[in-house]
Formats: structure tokens, sequence, C-alpha cells
């Protein structure tokens, strides 16, 4: 993720992290370890949920094991929770298809939901304009094998 | 940058809800009605203030802070683990 904040900031996103450790761990997880793997340390500011509230809130707080699970919150600039991903711990996010949904968010704001991404979408790949005349007409624009 | 005195955040809000205390009445109607918000797609996110070790430094962040940014709020299990 770190790494991919440049890419990120010139698209106009804020990273924030967060866990149920204390502001103070995060200060010597960035000192001890996260420096080592990025240059400077991670560059987002790394949030404190003490107690599990605000992972309560967002529905990703693990009551048994007292942490959060790997939740991952997409929101646009009205603050309007645009698209939502969970995972267990073991398995890690996928920071290309995070990308990706904000250049198709974007995309879809700057049109004012004119254009929409059909599956798989990519920059530069056709998007779908809405309308009653695109209704039975995708397989026109649109084929599966764009999709991959 | 400001003088400000870090040595102790002051110890941050948690979840914010701005809901309006319910009358007396309503609230003996609202009792079991009464829900915590929780995170949708296409619904308002939930503001919150968490302190947070940003720039070598400690201070207290609200969601509500980056209105008129795009925002990926990331949860993970705990430090020391990969996020």
């Amino acid at each position: 993720m770190a790494v991919k904040i440049p890419e990120l900031k010139k698209m106009g996103v804020q990273v924030l992290s967060m866990s149920t450790d204390s502001r103070f761990v995060h200060k010597i997880w960035q000192a001890e370890e996260l420096s080592k793997m990025v240059e400077g340390g991670v560059p987002y500011p790394m949030l404190s949920d003490a107690g599990g509230k605000i992972g309560e809130l967002y529905g990703v707080y693990d009551s048994e094991g007292g942490v959060d699970v790997r939740g991952r919150f997409l929101i646009d600039p009205d603050g309007v929770i645009q698209a939502m991903e969970m995972l267990t711990p073991p398995v890690g996010r996928n920071v290309a298809e995070l990308v990706r949904q904000v250049q198709a968010y974007q995309l879809v704001r700057e049109t004012k939901g004119a254009e929409v991404t059909p599956s798989g979408w990519q920059p530069g790949r056709p998007t779908l304009k809405v309308g009653p005349h695109l209704v039975g007409k995708v397989w026109e624009v649109w084929k599966p094998d764009l999709a991959f | 940058m400001s003088e400000e005195v870090v040595g102790c955040v002051q110890s941050a809000k948690g979840p914010l809800q701005s809901q309006p205390a319910p009358s007396k009445a309503e609230s003996q109607i609202m009792d079991k009605e009464v829900k915590m918000p929780v995170a949708r797609v296409g619904q308002e996110a939930p503001d919150f203030e968490a302190s947070a070790y940003v720039d070598g430094g400690f201070k207290n962040i609200k969601l509500s802070d980056y209105r008129g940014q795009w925002v990926v709020l990331c949860f993970y299990p705990g430090d020391f683990t990969f996020v």
C-alpha cells in the first residue's frame, strides 16, 4: 500500500490505516519495521481504534479476537462509501484492484454518472454510456472478453 | 508549525454520532429501535475521531477532516502483521 501512495496521492486519495493498537505501538512499528520496508516509513496517518468501537461501526470488529479484520472502504469527496472489501486476516489485499476501483469511480463521478464501467474495466477500455438506447444493446458495444 | 503541546493527546472520541438526544417520551418508544449505524455502500461513512500517529507525532483525526477528498480507510488486525 505504502509503495502505491505516490500514485494514489496523484489521484487525490488520502489513505488512513486503522487497527486496535495504540498510537504508541504504531510509532514503534514504524520505527522498528515499516521504515525498513519503505524509505521514510509509511506516509499516511496510522489511526488507533481503541476498543474496536470504530471497527464495530464499520462492521469489521471481531470481538472474539479483539481485532479489526481487513476491511477497506473507499469514500468519495461527499463522504459517501462507494466500495468496500472485507477479508479475514490470513489473506492480504490487492492494492492494484483498489487503484482500479478509484480510477473507475473517479471516471463515473467526472461524467456525473453518464458513463459507467463494465466488468473488468481498465483505464483506456470502453465505458458504457447509460440510457434507454443501451437496453438490450450492450452486446453491440461490449464483449465478455473485455472483462479480462 | 504551531506550538501546540502534544505531550498527552486528548483522548479521541471514537464514533461521532450527531443524533440529537431524544426527548423522554421519544426515548421510551425508541429504546429498542436505536441502532448503531453500520457502514454500507451508497451511504454516508460514519464519522469518528481517532488518535493517530502521523508525520512523527501524535494527533487526533476525524474522518470528516477529509471531506472533499477521496479517502481509503483500511482496517487491519494488528501492527507487525502485513497490511
